[in-house]
């Protein structure tokens, strides 16, 4: 029996589109690079100490443009703010509670960044070479604390392994809340699947994971400083094992709903063999998960020069965060384009001028690159970046392992070159 | 007089046709006078508006929260003049191109192959035969569709706002001044009876004609039916048309039941191509 198509006067084009591709992208970023810095500040892995801080920025930076696509598309952004102030509890609407974790997340991420962050800006206070203009800044910063003693440098310690503690299920709330907003819907059998939290999860870790490797070697590149090889080996690391998650839920996930062949399977397997067939089998699974899965491994269990580990963790990491915006295009549009009379397919074609368009998502991606940079005037990016760690070292529990690896793993950008 | 016995009887059907009739006269010659004053007094024009304003919320029954609302369509009754279409059109100002109610033409040919098609959602009738279809056709029908105001509606569920939600006597409404129109509930409901109005940038949808119900009116696709396919009415009340279906042994069909949305739209003589 064939089924010609037919689709609903209404559902004739994709409502949620760009804009919402790329928000649980950013999400997913500012999840994954929280994750990173946390691996460091709670969980001590010694190796991802350069990156600590800067994850926590990169984090913040994405963070303050998670709500640029929802605004942008909104039909009335005015009223936003009625997410907060009349939240639908009784739902409960998983949207509601958006606000209140979005919130609540950054508050955390912005304390955090405060107690890292206290020692080295009341240094930079102190030095005569600073701008009068970060001064200020520095001043409002600190909130007038002037104590750079080892006590305060242990309690700012204790603060910020205790807030990067409760930011790790904070953060994955807010990304696998984003999961249950399309988990949840019963209507769209592609996104019906309680493991639709846990793949938004682990695919936003990927992403951040990606970002802080491709971003740590370009930073320092360009600059031309300092860049540890450990650093680089273990984010590998933690890339690969993420991306091993991630990637067999999400075919576990199609293969269970395959071999349960419902009539859902029937429409899910027609949209992934029809018009998902190239940005989900050929692009997200089989070039930009496969390739970088096998290198990745090849990378992480056997031994490569610095150089192989440099290039290929790069183009790895490159193709993985594409990946991930890919996987969020086929989640979201692909939902949408699957028809609800059940009878074919939806069309979306973006444009490049519309008011969600090809050019709005290109500014909104690019806005958290010019915000990290103007956040990386303030906070120096890099642990190196000032002495006073160095200077604690004795104070701290860990100081032989990080000169070990500072005398045998360091090695400088230009030997790489 | 027939306002009372309405209130008392609470027979949606007959009543409401009659009392509809005199509404229309009255109406007719309000709009007859207030046109004719508008003319004469421009300058007092905006009291005259206000004080229609006023008589419409005196004509307001009382929210009767025992009364179940049903609305049923009988398929084997349409026969696709979009009637209805034009009515919902015209009573609740719907932008071109978007539908609170559509009709659906489902032709089926002898080697169970089925086409459905709505152009221009029905409104214009279906005066066009398919010419597309090569084989011997089987059954052609006609499925009108709209709001199927859920028990468990998803799209109340979903809203983060609450701009949805369920009026005391069951009808799922959208309040436009509280919408943010983030679409949500367009993604939730199974049905696709909703859509983001061009004009207003909120979620939109079928109300059953809420604002005409709580005057004791019908629907107005119900009221422009001329088949009486659409039939609407308490199922609570013992002598109305739709308790009367709902006690006899017609089957009596919901869409996609297994989404547990709980309709209280109710289909006779619903096929099983008919999603």
């Amino acid at each position: 029996m064939d089924i010609a198509e037919f689709l609903f006067p209404n559902d004739t084009h994709p409502h949620w589109t760009l804009m919402i591709v790329i928000y649980p992208y950013i999400t997913g970023l500012v999840a994954g690079a929280f994750i990173v810095s946390s691996t460091y500040h709670v969980f001590k892995v010694e190796a991802l100490k350069p990156v600590a801080r800067f994850s926590l920025i990169f984090a913040f930076a994405f963070f303050a443009f998670a709500t640029a696509p929802l605004l942008t598309h909104l039909g009335h952004p005015e009223r936003a703010l009625n997410m907060l102030f009349t939240p639908n509890f009784s739902g409960p609407s998983m949207m509601a509670g958006f606000g209140y974790i979005y919130l609540t997340y950054g508050l955390l991420l912005i304390f955090e960044i405060l107690f890292v962050y206290r020692i080295p800006m009341i240094e930079m206070l102190e030095n005569k070479n600073t701008p009068k203009w970060r001064v200020l800044i520095y001043k409002i910063l600190t909130l007038g604390s002037r104590d750079k003693s080892p006590d305060s440098y242990h309690m700012d310690h204790k603060v910020a392994v205790f807030l990067g503690g409760l930011g790790i299920p904070l953060a994955s709330m807010l990304h696998g809340y984003v999961g249950f907003i399309f988990g949840g819907v019963k209507a769209v059998s592609w996104w019906f699947t309680p493991l639709m939290p846990v793949i938004f999860l682990l695919s936003a870790s990927v992403s951040g994971i990606a970002g802080i490797i491709l971003l740590y070697v370009l930073i320092k590149k360009w600059t031309k400083t300092h860049l540890d090889m450990m650093t680089v080996r273990a984010l590998v690391k933690l890339l690969w094992t993420f991306l091993i998650f991630d990637f067999v839920l999400e075919m576990l996930e199609i293969g269970v709903h395959a071999y349960g062949g419902t009539e859902h399977w029937h429409h899910i397997h027609e949209l992934l063999s029809g018009p998902l067939f190239y940005t989900f089998w050929i692009g997200q699974v089989l070039i930009l998960t496969a390739i970088p899965f096998v290198v990745l491994g090849f990378l992480t269990l056997l031994k490569f020069s610095d150089r192989v580990v440099l290039t290929l963790g790069m183009i790895s990491s490159l193709m993985l965060v594409f990946q991930v915006l890919f996987m969020r295009w086929n989640v979201v549009v692909g939902g949408q384009i699957l028809a609800k009379s059940e009878r074919g397919f939806l069309e979306y074609h973006p444009l490049w001028f519309e008011k969600e368009g090809i050019l709005t998502t290109i500014i909104i991606l690019s806005a958290p690159f010019i915000f990290l940079w103007i956040l990386g005037k303030i906070f120096p990016l890099w642990n190196d970046d000032d002495n006073y760690e160095i200077k604690h070292q004795n104070d701290h529990f860990d100081n032989k392992i990080h000169i070990k690896h500072e005398k045998n793993d360091l090695i400088d950008t230009k030997s790489i070159n | 007089m027939k306002l009372n016995n309405f209130l008392n009887n609470k027979n949606i059907t007959q009543d409401v046709i009659d009392l509809d009739r005199r509404g229309f006269i009255n109406k007719f010659l309000e709009g007859t006078v207030a046109g004719s004053l508008f003319v004469v007094v421009p300058m007092g024009a905006g009291d005259i508006f206000h004080e229609l304003a006023e008589d419409h919320e005196k004509n307001l029954l009382a929210m009767n929260p025992d009364a179940k609302y049903v609305f049923i369509v009988d398929i084997t009754q349409c026969i696709g003049c979009g009637s209805c279409c034009v009515a919902d059109k015209k009573e609740n100002n719907v932008p071109d191109g978007q539908y609170r109610t559509w009709v659906e033409r489902y032709v089926i040919d002898m080697l169970e192959n089925v086409y459905v098609d709505s152009p221009n959602g029905g409104l214009n009738g279906f005066n066009e035969q398919r010419t597309d279809i090569e084989n011997e056709i089987r059954d052609s029908f006609f499925v009108p569709k709209l709001c199927n105001h859920c028990e468990d509606a998803p799209c109340i569920q979903v809203c983060p706002v609450g701009a949805t939600f369920t009026t005391p006597d069951g009808f799922v409404i959208v309040d436009g001044t509280h919408c943010v129109g983030c679409g949500y509930c367009l993604q939730a409901c199974p049905y696709g009876v909703r859509f983001i109005n061009e004009k207003t940038h909120t979620a939109d949808k079928c109300t059953w004609c809420y604002h005409r119900v709580r005057k004791g009116k019908l629907p107005a696709c119900v009221n422009a039916c001329p088949t009486g396919a659409r039939k609407f009415g308490d199922a609570n009340d013992r002598n109305s048309e739709v308790s009367k279906i709902l006690h006899s042994p017609a089957i009596l069909t919901v869409l996609k039941k297994d989404l547990g949305t709980a309709p209280a739209l109710f289909y006779i003589g619903k096929r099983e191509e008919v999603v």
